[in-house]
C-alpha cells in the first residue's frame, strides 16, 4: 500500500501530497447548518457545492442540503451578482428557508464579487434574512471558514438590547460533531445553566429516521436566540481556532465577555470547562457529574497498562489534536508526532510547551502539514498507534499501525457523528477505543502460548 | 415552528424547470437538456474538474498534481473505487495548494516548482496537471508551463484543461480529460507503434475489477486487450493503444469523442458494448466475436455464454420472484447506464417509475421514454426537491443512483442501491447481473423498513 513512498527521508517543500486539511467554504458550509431552517449557499461553481455536500454527507450519513450560484464562464468574466441575487429570488420562492447563509469561493473572491453590496440589492422577503462570509479557498482550512461563518452569525445577527445581561451563558462549540453538541447540552443542563449554543448541529445532521423527510429538521440554533446572544452574560469560546473569533466579536459589539478554552476533549479540558461555568454562575456541581469524572479517573487506572508508555501519532484539527494531546499525555501516553493540515502559529507553540511541561523531547510537530510527510516519519521511527481521520488508513496499513478514528472526516465507519468524545463521557469513548486498538494488535501478533483470555 | 415535511405541490417545480421534467407517453415535445443548471436549484451536478479528475484519476503509475487551492483535491483523494493491480501512485492526492500570494502574483512559479520537485524525486513516467476554477480564472497559462518542463524533464507533463466554472456540465470536464488522453498516446515524430490483434476497452474505469472480468472473459474467448481506458492503466500500456485493431466504448458519454478521434487518426473502428446486465453482456460479447470473425473465438464465445446464462439462471429467478411488481428510480450521472440499468431492473420484473441523468443528451433521452412505460417520469439535471416529491408520488421501492441520493432516499423510507462510482461489488457480466440482483433484494426487502412501516406505540 502506497510504496510508491520512497525510502530515506524525502522533504517536499511545495505542494502538498495528501492533504490533512481541506478548504475553507466546506467549514463555512456546516457552520450554516448549525442554523434552524438555514439553507446554506455556495458562491461559486457548481463543483464547490457538490463536492462539500457531499464530503459532509458521507461523514455524516445524513443528507446535507445547499445551493449554489451555479457560476459558468459568464458570470466569471462579469461577475456574479446576477447569479447570486437569481439564487436569492429561487431559493426563497421554492425552498423557503428561514435564513441563507452565503459563503464565498475562491473563484468568486477572485472575481472580486462584492458581497454586502449585491445582499443589499437582493430581493428578500419580508421576515427572511442574508447573512454572508467571505471564505477564500486559498487561504487557512475549513476550520478557518468554520469561524469566519461563526463571526458572520455575531456580526449579522447578535444583539444588546442594553447594559443589563440575562443570567444565561453562550457556548461556541466549535468544529465538532452532533453527538458532542448533544454531549455539551447535557452537561450544562445538569449544571443547570441556561444556554444559547451555536452553531449547533444535533437533530439536524443526526435525525432519525421516521420515513418523513423534513428538508429543515428540528435542530439547529434559531435566529431568534443568536440575536439573543448578545444579552448573554458570558461566552464560552470551545477551541482557538474555530471559536475565538466569534466570541471577540460577541465581545467589541455587544459586551459579552468571552472566555476562550480548549474542546473539551480529555479530563482536564472538560473540568476546565465545567470550572469556568461554576465560577461564573456560582453553581453547584452535581453528584452525578463528580461521578461521570470518578469513573473515567477509576478507567484509567484500570487500564493504564494498556497503554502507558506507548508512542502515539496524532492528526487531525488544530482544536481536537491540542485537546487530546493533553488527554493523551494524562493517560501516560507519549505523543512523538504531532500535526494539522491548517495553518497557525499557535499550535506549534501550544503542544510544545504541552510536551516540555511533562518532559517529553524529540517529538515532531507540525502545523500545516500533510500526511504524506507525516507516513515518512514514521516509516524514519515506528509508533505503536495512530489516531486521527479516516485518511491515516493508508498509513496504518502501509507501516501496519493500529489505527484509531478521530475527528473530521470518518468516512469509512458509521456512528462516529453521533456519539460524543467531549465530557467525561467521551473520555470514556477514547479510552476504550485506544486500549481496544492495541489490544487488538496484542491479540493479532502474540505466540499461540501468550494468547490470553484475560487482558 | 412547523417546516413541513413535504414541499407543497406547485413549489416542489420551479416554473423554469418544468421543461426538464417528461412523463413518458405523453409529452409530446422534447426535453429540455445539456444545458447549465439554473441558479439556486440545488442541482446533484458537479462541475468540469469533476468529470476530468474521474476519467484520468485511474492512469495508476501517473502523478495527478492539481493546481489550485486544497480544496479541490482534498475533496478527491481516492474516492473512485479505480483498483489497480500494480501501481498505487494515483492514489496520492498532489496539489500545489495555492495560497493568497499565488492567487494574486500568479501560480505560475509554483506549478513549476511542484513539478520539478516531484520529477526529482518520485520519477513518474507522466505528470496530469488539472487546472481549476481560480488557475483558470487568474490566467495561468499550465500549457505552457506543461510544455517547458516535458522539454526540461524529459517525461510527459500534461496539462488539462478543467477549470470547474466553465460549465456545470460533467461532460465538458470529459472532453479536457480526453485531450490529455489523446496528448499521451499519439506517438511522437518518428515513434511508430506496432499494430496487433488486441482491443482497448474505451470507457470502463476497473471498478471493482470490473475490467479484470471483462478481461478473463475475453481472454477465454481467445481475445487481449490492450489497454482500458482508463482502468487499471499504465502509461506505457495506453501509449500501446494505437496499435490496437479494435476499440470497445462502453461509457459513451466520456469515450465516444475519443473513439471517434482514434478512428480518424490510428484508422481502429469502434463498438458500442455493456456489460451490465445478463443479456447485454451476452450481446457485447457476440458483438465482439463477429468482428473478430474466427470460428474458433465464435466457438468459444457461445460455449462461454450458455456455460454463464445456465450457472446465473437460478440466483436470478430466486431474486426475480421476490422483486416482481416492485416500483424502481433510476438518477445517475449518464444515459449509457441509464438505459443498462432500465433493462436490469426490467428483467428482475421491476416497473421502472423515474429515470432521470445529469448529463443526458436528446437522442439519449429519446431512448429512455421509448424504454418506458406510460406515465413515468422522465427528468434532467434534478435536485432534491423533485426527487422528493417523485420518489412519494410515484410509491417508489428502490432507488439506483449516488452518494447524493442514498442519504435522502432513505429518510423517506426507499430502498436503495449504489450505481455509481463508489460502488464496492462487481456489477457487471454474468456475476454481476447476480450481484446486482442481490443489491436490489436486500435492500427493497430488508426487514428494517419493517420498523419503518408499522410506527412504535401506534403513532
Amino acid at each position: 500500500m502506497l510504496d510508491c513512498i520512497p525510502e530515506g527521508p524525502v522533504l517536499h517543500t511545495t505542494g502538498k501530497i495528501n492533504p490533512a486539511k481541506t478548504c475553507q467554504p466546506l467549514g463555512a458550509m456546516y457552520a450554516a447548518l448549525g442554523i434552524h431552517g438555514c439553507l446554506p449557499h455556495s458562491h461559486g461553481s457548481q463543483g464547490c457545492c457538490a463536492y462539500h455536500r457531499m464530503h459532509l454527507t458521507r461523514h455524516f450519513r445524513d443528507p446535507v442540503l445547499a445551493s449554489s450560484s451555479s457560476f459558468t464562464e459568464g458570470a466569471s468574466v462579469f461577475g456574479g451578482a446576477a447569479n447570486l441575487k437569481t439564487s436569492i429570488k429561487n431559493v426563497f420562492a421554492i425552498y423557503n428557508p428561514e435564513i441563507m447563509a452565503v459563503h464565498t469561493t475562491c473563484l468568486s473572491e477572485t472575481i472580486g464579487d462584492d458581497l454586502p453590496n449585491i445582499i443589499k440589492q437582493a430581493e428578500i422577503p419580508e421576515g427572511k434574512t442574508v447573512i454572508h462570509v467571505n471564505t477564500p479557498s486559498y487561504h487557512g482550512s475549513h476550520i478557518t471558514g468554520f469561524s469566519g461563518m461563526c463571526k458572520a452569525m455575531v456580526s449579522y445577527l447578535a444583539r444588546s438590547d442594553g447594559a443589563t445581561k440575562k443570567s444565561q451563558m453562550n457556548v461556541l462549540p466549535g468544529f465538532v460533531n452532533p453527538g458532542d453538541m448533544r454531549e455539551i447540552r447535557r452537561i450544562v443542563d445538569l449544571l443547570g445553566v441556561t444556554m444559547i449554543m451555536f452553531p449547533d448541529t444535533s437533530n439536524v445532521l443526526d435525525t432519525p429516521l421516521t420515513s418523513k423527510y423534513q428538508m429543515y429538521p428540528d435542530g439547529g440554533a434559531t435566529v431568534a436566540e443568536i440575536r439573543d446572544s448578545g444579552n448573554s452574560e458570558v461566552t464560552l469560546a470551545l477551541g482557538s481556532y474555530a471559536s475565538h473569533d466569534a466570541a471577540e466579536v460577541l465581545q467589541e459589539k455587544c459586551g459579552v465577555t468571552g472566555i476562550p478554552l480548549k474542546l473539551p476533549i480529555g479530563i482536564k479540558a472538560t473540568d476546565d470547562f465545567i470550572m469556568a461555568v461554576k465560577d461564573w454562575f456560582g453553581i453547584e456541581i452535581p453528584a452525578s457529574l463528580t461521578l461521570e469524572r470518578g469513573q473515567v479517573v477509576d478507567t484509567l487506572i484500570d487500564t493504564h497498562f494498556h497503554y502507558q508508555g506507548k508512542r502515539v501519532a496524532v492528526f487531525g484539527d488544530p482544536d481536537h489534536v491540542i485537546a487530546l494531546t493533553e488527554f493523551l499525555l494524562t493517560m501516560g501516553m507519549v505523543p512523538v508526532y504531532i500535526l494539522t493540515g491548517t495553518p497557525g502559529r499557535t499550535f506549534e507553540a501550544e503542544i510544545t510547551k504541552m510536551l516540555e511541561d511533562a518532559g517529553i523531547t524529540g517529538s515532531r510537530v507540525k502545523a500545516e502539514g500533510d500526511l504524506f510527510e507525516l507516513q515518512q516519519w514514521i516509516r524514519e521511527a515506528p509508533v505503536d498507534l495512530l489516531i486521527g481521520t479516516s485518511y491515516g488508513k493508508y498509513i496504518a496499513r502501509a507501516e501496519d499501525v493500529p489505527f484509531v478514528r478521530f475527528g473530521f472526516p470518518i468516512l469509512d465507519r458509521a456512528v462516529h457523528p453521533l456519539m460524543p468524545v467531549v465530557g467525561y463521557r467521551g473520555c470514556l469513548r477514547l479510552i476504550e477505543q485506544i486500549s481496544n486498538a492495541l489490544l487488538e494488535r496484542r491479540d493479532r501478533d502474540c505466540l499461540d502460548e501468550d494468547f490470553e483470555l484475560v487482558l | 415552528m412547523n417546516t413541513s415535511s413535504v414541499i407543497p405541490e406547485e413549489a416542489a417545480c420551479i416554473s423554469e424547470r418544468q421543461d426538464s421534467i417528461l412523463t413518458a407517453g405523453k409529452s409530446k415535445k422534447s426535453i429540455h437538456c445539456a444545458d447549465d443548471s439554473l441558479a439556486g436549484s440545488v442541482s446533484q451536478r458537479a462541475c468540469v474538474f469533476c468529470g476530468a479528475r474521474v476519467v484520468l484519476n485511474p492512469v495508476t503509475d501517473a502523478v495527478h498534481l492539481v493546481h489550485g487551492p486544497i480544496g479541490c483535491a482534498a475533496y478527491t483523494w481516492d474516492i473512485r473505487g479505480s483498483l489497480s493491480s500494480g501501481s498505487e501512485m494515483y492514489r496520492n492526492s498532489f496539489s500545489t495548494d495555492m495560497k493568497e500570494r499565488d492567487v494574486v502574483f500568479g501560480g505560475e512559479k509554483k506549478l513549476a516548482a511542484c513539478i520539478d520537485e516531484i520529477v526529482e524525486k518520485y520519477h513518474p513516467p507522466a505528470i496530469f496537471v488539472y487546472a481549476t476554477c481560480v488557475t483558470g480564472m487568474i490566467g495561468d497559462d499550465i500549457v505552457a508551463v506543461c510544455r517547458e518542463a516535458t522539454r526540461h524533464h524529459n517525461t510527459e507533463v500534461i496539462p488539462v484543461e478543467s477549470s470547474g466554472f466553465i460549465s456545470g456540465n460533467k461532460v465538458v470536464g470529459y472532453r479536457a480529460a480526453a485531450l490529455a488522453l489523446l496528448r499521451l498516446i499519439t506517438p511522437k515524430e518518428g515513434e511508430r507503434v506496432e499494430k496487433t490483434q488486441k482491443l482497448n476497452f474505451l470507457g470502463e474505469y476497473n471498478l471493482s475489477g470490473e475490467m479484470w472480468l471483462a478481461r478473463r472473459y475475453l481472454a477465454e474467448m481467445g481475445i487481449e486487450i490492450n489497454v482500458a481506458f482508463t482502468g487499471d492503466s499504465t502509461v506505457a500500456a495506453l501509449k500501446q493503444a494505437p496499435g490496437a485493431c479494435l476499440n470497445l466504448v462502453q461509457c459513451t458519454g466520456s469515450m465516444h469523442w475519443v473513439a471517434l478521434q482514434m478512428e480518424k487518426q490510428f484508422d481502429i473502428p469502434f463498438m458500442d458494448v455493456n456489460f451490465f446486465g445478463a443479456e447485454n453482456t451476452a450481446e457485447s460479447l457476440r458483438k465482439i466475436a463477429r468482428f473478430y470473425d474466427d470460428p474458433v473465438i465464435t466457438g468459444r464465445t457461445e460455449r462461454l455464454i450458455e456455460r454463464e446464462t445456465a450457472r446465473i439462471r437460478p440466483a436470478i429467478e430466486r431474486y426475480r420472484q421476490k422483486l416482481t411488481g416492485k416500483r424502481a428510480a433510476i438518477y445517475v450521472g449518464g444515459a449509457y447506464k441509464a438505459i443498462a440499468l432500465i433493462r436490469q431492473l426490467r428483467g428482475l420484473g421491476m416497473e421502472i417509475v423515474l429515470t432521470g441523468t445529469q448529463t443526458g443528451k436528446t437522442e439519449e433521452y429519446a431512448t429512455i421514454s421509448s424504454l418506458l412505460d406510460e406515465g413515468a417520469i422522465v427528468v434532467d439535471d434534478t435536485n432534491p426537491a423533485e426527487i422528493e416529491r417523485f420518489l412519494l408520488e410515484k410509491k417508489v421501492d428502490v432507488m439506483a443512483g449516488g452518494v447524493k441520493e442514498r442519504v435522502l432516499a432513505y429518510k423517506l423510507g426507499v430502498g436503495f442501491v449504489d450505481h455509481n462510482h463508489d460502488r464496492k461489488e462487481c456489477l457487471a457480466g454474468f456475476d454481476g447481473a447476480v450481484n446486482f440482483a442481490r443489491e436490489v433484494y436486500i435492500s427493497t426487502c430488508s426487514p428494517v423498513w419493517k420498523y419503518l412501516r408499522t410506527p412504535v406505540g401506534g403513532a
